[in-house]
């Protein structure tokens, strides 16, 4: 096995045992692709072609501004489907399809995913079945259309609080049923090995992109990289090339929601404690007898009780510094940034442009011609409905 | 300390000289009291080994009866501890009891203490059904100074090379996942069970106990024809869901053992 199956303490795969030979078939399948010439060019075309890469990297001016450093936006957003999930989708659909897979699961909170999935699905008409809990499916209405709209089945999970961690038991259920025609997509760098690293891998497009156009544009690296951190797929897609690079300061914004001494939170960093959820050993929002916690947050995407073991690790090494926004400075920041730069971000990536404008550049250490960079995960026009109600407005 | 050659658990199945009857309950459900009431039937009923199954929040492995039961545990507190006392009070009572556990409750409780209670209670082994053989040698170590086997599951899509290390690192017995999917009534078991079985077989001689999926007397006649055990969970557990009142639940469950007691292998 060359692919690691643990980040320092953190990973490895606390599965069924149904599932293992599944693992391994996906870790193999990935090992042989991950290089092969073929694989590498599909890849790549669709990306350009179809999803629209490389995203540009827009240096916000009026946003610059008020926050007092140059900063720029890498313009996720404008990624096919609206969000940086297409990045991990099509490089799975890719594995899917050289496996044999005829039948596709996903699990989604927001829907982002849901419909990154249901996308590629279409693309290379494989069926697909996308796991949603009762909860989101209220809050992301639009979502769940545009899934059947592209020829999904949005499967309700009513279980245990409703919400994505529900979905994702269910997913992993129905993949233990499933497992010898059907190819889950998971949707974060979560979940056991190989997952959080083929993910990771991904969505590693993000930085490199961002890595080049910096260069472009500054002739010199970022001083600083800031992204929202849910279960981290965005968050690590932008900040992995940058690992090896001491002077670039990588800053993940997890959910604060009400507060995070409130208990309503998915900070799982800052106040979460080492366990197992979904088959990796992460830092876990959980009680004293080790039973998972719900997490809370406006945003749907980062309303997840756990994050990436890769994380973790950046947490524990200290490589990563990560902090957290709340519920209200998110919102302040989403309309912020519509008034500013005629961009409606996601309330998750609002979460990493709440942590630059408060106290603004100095108050993190930043000064006037520092160039820091927010990944804008993805656009905000699945939260126009949420924000309304939260603004006591109607839309 | 090395481990006996043969576990108290292993010699269970040995002595028995035939299959086991081995039901399953979801610990503290549907409240501490009732539980034990309901363990005491299953003895009364004839079972050989009682599986209680620790309530947590997220069981992966588990259909929607056991999830149901889960929760309701978990709603009215029950905790844990609450599930290591009910089944030290059934042990004291003559009962043979594993208990199941997903991993992240031993990890929180702490593993050293958590097999100690284990040990003081009289349980005999511990099945952790998200712990692949990989991830097995430190609860192992942990379980084994307290004289408790930690119980690992093999599945049909194991590979023949998992199967070998899956049997070199076991100890108790086996538990051959019947099916690949959840636990839960089917209507019928896999066609290629017995094969699956007898694939375990060639690299191991202990115990193999079937379970997930195996639900009437005829189906427990089936596995036993060539497994050492036989789980019964869902069932069972669906009678509590479904009869409001314990008597009601406890009288139908006392059936449905009495059906399966009489079967052929099992009533020797």
């Amino acid at each position: 096995m060359t692919l690691p199956q643990r980040f320092g303490p953190y990973g490895g795969r606390y599965v069924p045992e149904t599932l293992v030979a599944a693992l391994e078939e996906l870790e193999a399948a990935y090992e042989t692709y991950r290089d092969d010439p073929g694989f590498v060019s599909e890849l790549r075309t669709l990306q350009t072609d179809y999803a629209g890469r490389p995203t540009p990297l827009f240096l916000a001016r009026r946003l610059s501004e008020q926050v007092g450093c140059r900063t720029y936006l890498k313009r996720e957003d404008l990624a096919h489907t609206g969000a940086h999930k297409i990045n991990n989708t099509l490089g799975q659909i890719l594995l899917a399809v050289r496996m044999g897979k005829k039948r596709i699961i996903a699990e989604t909170g927001a829907g982002q995913h849901g419909v990154a999935t249901a996308t590629v699905a279409a693309l290379f008409g494989l069926e697909c079945h996308v796991y949603m809990g009762e909860e989101d499916i209220r809050r992301q209405e639009l979502n769940v259309f545009r899934m059947r709209l592209l020829g999904a089945e949005v499967l309700p999970v009513s279980s245990g609080s409703g919400t994505l961690k529900d979905a994702t038991n269910e997913a992993i259920r129905d993949w233990v049923a499933n497992v010898e025609t059907t190819h889950y997509i998971i949707g974060s760098v979560v979940g056991p090995a190989p997952y959080p690293t083929l993910v990771r891998d991904f969505q590693a497009v993000i930085g490199r992109e961002t890595r080049e156009q910096v260069l472009a544009k500054e002739g010199r690296l970022p001083d600083g990289l800031v992204a929202c951190v849910g279960a981290g797929s965005n968050a690590i897609g932008m900040f992995h090339e940058f690992l090896e690079d001491p002077a670039v300061r990588l800053i993940g914004v997890e959910a604060a929601g009400l507060g995070l001494d409130s208990g309503k939170h998915g900070a799982s960093l800052a106040r979460g404690t080492a366990g197992i959820l979904h088959g990796s050993f992460s830092y876990v929002l959980q009680d004293v007898d080790g039973q998972i916690q719900e997490a809370h947050s406006v945003a749907a995407g980062l309303d997840y009780p756990s994050v990436g073991p890769e994380h973790s690790y950046l947490k524990d090494l200290g490589r990563v510094e990560y902090t957290s926004a709340t519920d209200a400075e998110a919102l302040d920041a989403f309309q912020t940034l519509c008034r500013l730069e005629g961009i409606i971000p996601a309330l998750e990536s609002a979460h990493a442009l709440a942590y630059l404008l408060r106290g603004g550049a100095g108050a993190h250490g930043f000064s006037t011609e520092d160039v820091v960079v927010v990944n804008l995960s993805g656009r905000g026009d699945k939260d126009v409905y949420s924000v309304a109600a939260a603004l006591g407005a109607r839309p | 300390m090395s481990a006996p050659a043969v576990s108290r658990l292993t010699r269970l199945f040995l002595d028995a000289g035939r299959p086991l009857l081995m039901p399953y309950a979801v610990g503290g459900y549907p409240d501490p009291g009732s539980c034990l009431e309901i363990l005491r039937i299953y003895r009364e009923g004839g079972a050989d080994l009682i599986e209680i199954g620790i309530p947590f929040s997220d069981p992966l492995a588990d259909g929607p009866v056991i999830q149901g039961a889960s929760q309701a545990a978990l709603r009215r507190g029950v905790r844990p501890v609450d599930v290591l006392d009910v089944a030290a009070t059934a042990a004291g009572e003559g009962a043979r009891v594993v208990l199941l556990s997903y991993l992240n409750t031993i990890l929180a409780f702490g593993p050293e203490r958590f097999f100690e209670r284990c040990g003081e209670g009289g349980v005999l082994g511990v099945v952790v059904p998200d712990l692949p053989v990989e991830e097995a040698a430190g609860l192992q170590t942990a379980a084994r100074a307290r004289n408790v086997d930690v119980i690992l599951l093999a599945a049909p899509t194991s590979t023949d090379a998992r199967l070998a290390r899956i049997a070199a690192a076991a100890s108790g017995f086996i538990y051959c996942v019947s099916t690949t999917g959840v636990t839960g009534a089917r209507a019928s078991l896999r066609a290629d069970l017995p094969e699956f079985v007898a694939r375990i077989r060639r690299h191991t001689d202990l115990p193999l106990a079937v379970g997930f999926g195996v639900s009437t007397p005829e189906q427990a006649e089936e596995v036993t024809g060539f497994a050492d055990g036989v789980i019964i969970g869902s069932a069972l557990v669906d009678v509590v869901a479904r009869n409001e009142r314990l008597e009601e639940a406890l009288a139908e469950i006392g059936r449905i053992l009495y059906r399966v007691r009489r079967m052929p292998s099992l009533s020797k």
